[in-house]
C-alpha cells in the first residue's frame, strides 16, 4: 500500500515494527515502532507515558516526511 | 482424432530466409516442415489439419492486419489446439508466435501452445499468460522441443489438468503448482549446495520475487501547514466492524470519517485484525491509529490538519495483489482531497 | 562423536498382555500406557488407540509425533533435559523402533494442530501414514490452562515413546548405521581437500504451540550455538510446536532430521560435514538481528565453505531466513535454503514474506495453501469437530459426511522445511 500511495505522488512514512519486510517491499521513509500488537503504545506504561512515546514517534514521522531522501531510509531518531 | 493447426514462419516453411521475411500469411493443408515431427509424436491421437505460414517481418509490421487474417484462417478449421513455433531464439518469430497464440486464445477460446528459448523477447512478454515450452536456443533443439511440446499440446487439447512447470516443461509463469519430486527436499538441497560450491549450474526451485521500487516523493516543505492523512494495515475500524472487514485475507478496505473525533476509545473503535493479540489495540486503538496525538499536534500547530477520513484494512495474510489494488484506488481519493502526506501504520 | 544407530524394523502394532517386540511386531499393554499417562494428574482420563498404514483412520488434532528410541550404550538417555537427565548424548549405541511412532492428540487451542490420514489422498502428504502408530488421546482436567495442557501432553508423548523404546534395549537391530563427526581439528586433517559444510537448523520459538526445546531449554532463550549431529539423533532437540501443522517439525522430524542424514551420506566423500548450528526465530526484531548475526559469525568461525539452512514456519520467520542467508553469504559462504510457500490457493501470490537477491538457491516443500479434499474415514481418533477452525480450514471445511476440504496446511508434516518429503512446487 505504501508504494501505491508513493506512486500517486504523496510522500508517505511507514511506521512499523518488522522493518526488514518494509525495506524488502520498498517503503522509502520508515520509522520503527514498539511492537507488533501495539506499534504506537506500550501497555506496561501509564497513559501519559504512552502518549509521550506516541508523540516522540509521530514527531519522528513528521521529520521523516520533511526530510529529502534519495533511497530507503530508516529514521531511528 | 484431435485437430491441430500449426503456425510457422517463412524459414521453417522452406520459403527462404531473411530475404523472404515479408511474405504475407498463407494457409496450406496438412503438414509443412517441423509439423512432421509433431505429427510423428502425436501418432493416432491428433492430426495437423492445416499449417499457416507467415513471414516474421510481415507479421510484426502489420500486426493487426495479420492477426485478423490468421484468426479467420484458424476459425475455418475449428481445431482442438493451436501450436505456434517453436521459435527458439528468433526474436521476431517468438514475438509473432506469442502474439498470434494469445490472439487465438482470447478471440477463439481455443487452447494454445508455443515454444521458444527463455531469452527470446517473446518469452517475457507472454509467459505469464500463455504456456510457453522452454526450448534450446537453435533449431538443433527441434527434437527436444517437440518431445516436450507434443504431450503438453495433447493434454491442453483434451482439457486435462496441467501440472507444475517443472513436470510439463513450460516456463514458470508465476503460478506455483505442487508436485512430487523423485528425491526428498534435503537431498535436493545437498546436491544444490555441492553444485553451488563447485560453481556448477543449478536451478533454484523458487526464484525470489522482483520487488519493484518507487522513487521517494519530495519531502513536505512545511509540515505545520500540511494536511496529513492516516492509513493503517492494523485493522482499526469503528466498533462493531460495520463493514465486516475480514480478520485475515481481507477482501476490502474501509474509509471512515473522524471529523470531530479527538481520540479513539474502547467504546467507539476496535481492531478487526486476527494476526496479532488484539487486547492492546482494543483497549486503546490510538496505539495503532494515533488519532489522539495527531489531534494534539493539529491544535498546537505542529501539523496543518488531520484529514477527516482514515483508510484501513487488515494486513494478516492479505494477498499483496489485493492490498495493492486497495491503495491504488484510495490513493486517488487522497490526491483529490488535497492530502499532502500520509502516515501509514502497520502491526 | 560417534553413534551407532540400530534399527529394529516394526511392521505391525498390536495390543497384548505384555509389552514387547517380537518378529517385527510391537506389542503394547494398553493399560500400562494409560497408567503412565495418568501419572500426570493434569489428565482426567486417557485412551490409547492403534492406527496402521492403509487403515481408514483419521487422527486429529495431532500435537506431536515421536519415534521410540533407547540409549543402549554411552552416556545419557533419550530426550535429555526433558525425560532423562541433561547428560550429553550422541555417542555410543542407540536402538530405534523403526516403523513405529507415538502420536499425541489434544484439543489445546483446537484450531492449529494437524491431521494425519492413514489412507486416501491425505496419506500421500504425510510421512506418518506409513508408520504403525500408537495414538494417545488424553483428556485434560477441567479448567486446565493452555500452557499447562500443552506441557502435559508434550511430556506424555515423550514418556510413552521412552517406554516403548525400552522394549528395544536388549534386541539385536536389523540394520546398524554408524555416524561419526570428528572434532574440527581432526576433520581438517582427515579431509583437507573436501569443501567444509555446516547445517544451520532454525528452530521455531514463538510461544504457546510454537516452541522448541534444546536439552530442555526453551529455544526462545538461547543464542545460536553448536551441536553435534548425533546429539540430535538422541532427542537433544524436542518439539513443542505444531502450528501450522504442515511445516512444523515434530519430534519425529528432529530425531530423523533428513538434512543431517543426507549430509552424512556425503560426508568424507564429496564434503566435510563439520557440524550443526542451531538458531531460533523470536518475535522481537533485536532477537532476529542478534541470532542471525550469531549464526553467520559461527559459520565463519567454523571456516565452512557452504551451509544448508532449514526454516521452520512462515511469515515473520521468513525474515529470520533471509537475514541468515544475507549475513552468511556476506561472509563469502554459500547458502542453500529450504523453505515452503504460502502462495495463495491459486498459487499466484508472493510465496514468502521477505526476499533477497542473495537467496538464489532455494529448495521448496510446496505451497501450503493448496486446497485438498480429504474423504471421510471409517474412524476418527481424537476430536473431529475442530476441522472447521483448523489453520488452513475454514467455515464449512468439515462436511456432513465426514469429509474435509481444507488447505494442505492442515496435514501434519505436509510441507516440511527440513526437506523430509518429496513434495515441491514450480
Amino acid at each position: 500500500m505504501v508504494k501505491e500511495i508513493e506512486r500517486a505522488g504523496i510522500p508517505v512514512v511507514h511506521m512499523c515494527t518488522i522493518v526488514p519486510i518494509s525495506l524488502t517491499v520498498g517503503a522509502n521513509r520508515i520509522v520503527p515502532t514498539i511492537a507488533i500488537p501495539h506499534p504506537l503504545g506500550n501497555p506496561a506504561l501509564s497513559l501519559e507515558e504512552e502518549r509521550d512515546i506516541r508523540r516522540t514517534l509521530l514527531t519522528r514521522a513528521l521529520k521523516a516526511l520533511e526530510t529529502e531522501v534519495t533511497e530507503q531510509t530508516v529514521f531511528e531518531k | 482424432m484431435l485437430k491441430v493447426v500449426h503456425y510457422i514462419n517463412q524459414f521453417f516453411a522452406n520459403i527462404g530466409g531473411e530475404e523472404m521475411a515479408h511474405v504475407p500469411a498463407e494457409v496450406r493443408e496438412g503438414i509443412v516442415g517441423p509439423g512432421l515431427a509433431f505429427q510423428q509424436a502425436f501418432g493416432e491421437e491428433a492430426e495437423i489439419v492445416a499449417t499457416i505460414v507467415c513471414g516474421d517481418s510481415y507479421f510484426n509490421e502489420n500486426m493487426d492486419e495479420a492477426k485478423k487474417i490468421i484468426i479467420e484462417m484458424v476459425k475455418k478449421y475449428n481445431p482442438d489446439i493451436f501450436i505456434a513455433g517453436p521459435a527458439f531464439n528468433a526474436g521476431r518469430y517468438g514475438v509473432a508466435c506469442g502474439t498470434i497464440a494469445q490472439a487465438v486464445k482470447d478471440e477463439l477460446n481455443i487452447p494454445v501452445l508455443t515454444g521458444m528459448y527463455i531469452e527470446n523477447p517473446g518469452a517475457d512478454m507472454f509467459k505469464n499468460s500463455l504456456y510457453i515450452v522452454s526450448t534450446k536456443n537453435s533449431a538443433a533443439g527441434m527434437r527436444d522441443a517437440v518431445k516436450k511440446m507434443a504431450p503438453l499440446a495433447l493434454k491442453l487439447a483434451k482439457g486435462e489438468k496441467i501440472g507444475s512447470s517443472a513436470e510439463e516443461g513450460y516456463m514458470p509463469n508465476g503460478t506455483r503448482v505442487n508436485f512430487f519430486e523423485k528425491e526428498r527436499g534435503s537431498k535436493r538441497a545437498v546436491k544444490m549446495l555441492l553444485n553451488k560450491l563447485k560453481d556448477k549450474e543449478f536451478v533454484t526451485e523458487f526464484p525470489m520475487p522482483d520487488f519493484d521500487r518507487v522513487a521517494p516523493n519530495p519531502a513536505v516543505k512545511d509540515v505545520t501547514k500540511a494536511k496529513i492523512a492516516l492509513v493503517t494495515s492494523g485493522g482499526i475500524v469503528p466498533k462493531g466492524n460495520p463493514d465486516h472487514i475480514e480478520s485475515s485475507s481481507a477482501s476490502k478496505y474501509g474509509k471512515y470519517d473522524i471529523e470531530g473525533v479527538m481520540d479513539l476509545t474502547e467504546e467507539t473503535y476496535q481492531t478487526a485484525h486476527g494476526g496479532y493479540d488484539p487486547v492492546y489495540a482494543n483497549e486503546d486503538p490510538d496505539r495503532v491509529l494515533p488519532v489522539d496525538v495527531l489531534r494534539e499536534f493539529e491544535k498546537e500547530g505542529k501539523i496543518g490538519s488531520l484529514h477527516r477520513y482514515f483508510y484501513t484494512t487488515v494486513g494478516n495474510g492479505t494477498a499483496v495483489k489485493n492490498a495493492k489494488a486497495f491503495a491504488e484506488k484510495f490513493a486517488k481519493e487522497l490526491v483529490a482531497d488535497g492530502v499532502d502526506a500520509v502516515i501509514l501504520t502497520s502491526t | 562423536m560417534k553413534l551407532e544407530l540400530g534399527y529394529v524394523f516394526i511392521k505391525d502394532i498390536q495390543f497384548a498382555e505384555v509389552s514387547k517386540v517380537e518378529n517385527g511386531t510391537l506389542y503394547v499393554n494398553r493399560d500400562e500406557v494409560k497408567a503412565l499417562i495418568l501419572e500426570d494428574q493434569n489428565f482426567k482420563s486417557a485412551d490409547v488407540e492403534l492406527a496402521r498404514p492403509g487403515e481408514s483412520i483419521r487422527i486429529m488434532p495431532v500435537k506431536d509425533v515421536i519415534e521410540p528410541r533407547v540409549k543402549v550404550e554411552g552416556p545419557g538417555g533419550i530426550f535429555p533435559g526433558t525425560i532423562n537427565k541433561v547428560e550429553t548424548v550422541g555417542s555410543g549405541k542407540t536402538n530405534v523402533l523403526k516403523g513405529a511412532a507415538v502420536v499425541t492428540t489434544g484439543k489445546i487451542v483446537g484450531f492449529q494442530e494437524g491431521i494425519i490420514d492413514m489412507t486416501g489422498p491425505g496419506a500421500e502428504y504425510t510421512p506418518f501414514s506409513k508408520l504403525n502408530n500408537l495414538v494417545l488421546v488424553c483428556e485434560p482436567v477441567d479448567g486446565l490452562k493452555q500452557h499447562e495442557h500443552e506441557k502435559a501432553l508434550r511430556f506424555a508423548g515423550y514418556k510413552v515413546a521412552v517406554y516403548l523404546g525400552e522394549l528395544a534395549r536388549a534386541l539385536t537391530p536389523d540394520e546398524v548405521h554408524t555416524y561419526e563427526t570428528p572434532t574440527l581439528v581432526e576433520g581438517i586433517k582427515l579431509y583437507p581437500e573436501l569443501p567444509r559444510v555446516a547445517y544451520v537448523c532454525m528452530l521455531q520459538s514463538q510461544g504457546l504451540m510454537h516452541d522448541t526445546y534444546v536439552y530442555g531449554v526453551d529455544a526462545k532463550q538461547i543464542v545460536p550455538t553448536l551441536i553435534y549431529p548425533t546429539e540430535v539423533m538422541d532427542g537433544a532437540i524436542a518439539s513443542g510446536n505444531c502450528v501450522s501443522a504442515c511445516d512444523k517439525n515434530t519430534t519425529y522430524h528432529h530425531l530423523n532430521n533428513p538434512v543431517i542424514y543426507d549430509l552424512f551420506d556425503e560426508h568424507g566423500k564429496t564434503l566435510n560435514f563439520v557440524g550443526v548450528i542451531i538458531t531460533n526465530e523470536n518475535v522481537y526484531l533485536a532477537d532476529k538481528e542478534r541470532s542471525s548475526n550469531w549464526s553467520s559469525k559461527l559459520a565463519e568461525y567454523l571456516g565452512v565453505d557452504g551451509v544448508v539452512v532449514s526454516e521452520e514456519g512462515f511469515g515473520n520467520p521468513d525474515t529470520d531466513l533471509i537475514m541468515n542467508c544475507k549475513k552468511i553469504e556476506a561472509k563469502g559462504i554459500k547458502t542453500v535454503l529450504i523453505t515452503d510457500e504460502y502462495a495463495g490457493r491459486d498459487g499466484t501470490s508472493q510465496s514468502l514474506a521477505d526476499a533477497d537477491v542473495k537467496a538464489d538457491a532455494v529448495v521448496t516443500g510446496g505451497n501450503a495453501n493448496m486446497v485438498i479434499d480429504l474423504p471421510a474415514m471409517d474412524k476418527v481418533i481424537g476430536y473431529p469437530e475442530v476441522a472447521d477452525i483448523i489453520a488452513g480450514g475454514f467455515d464449512g471445511s468439515l462436511h456432513a459426511d465426514g469429509s474435509i476440504t481444507a488447505e494442505l496446511q492442515v496435514i501434519t508434516g505436509a510441507t516440511n522445511e527440513m526437506g523430509f518429503n518429496k513434495l515441491s512446487a514450480r
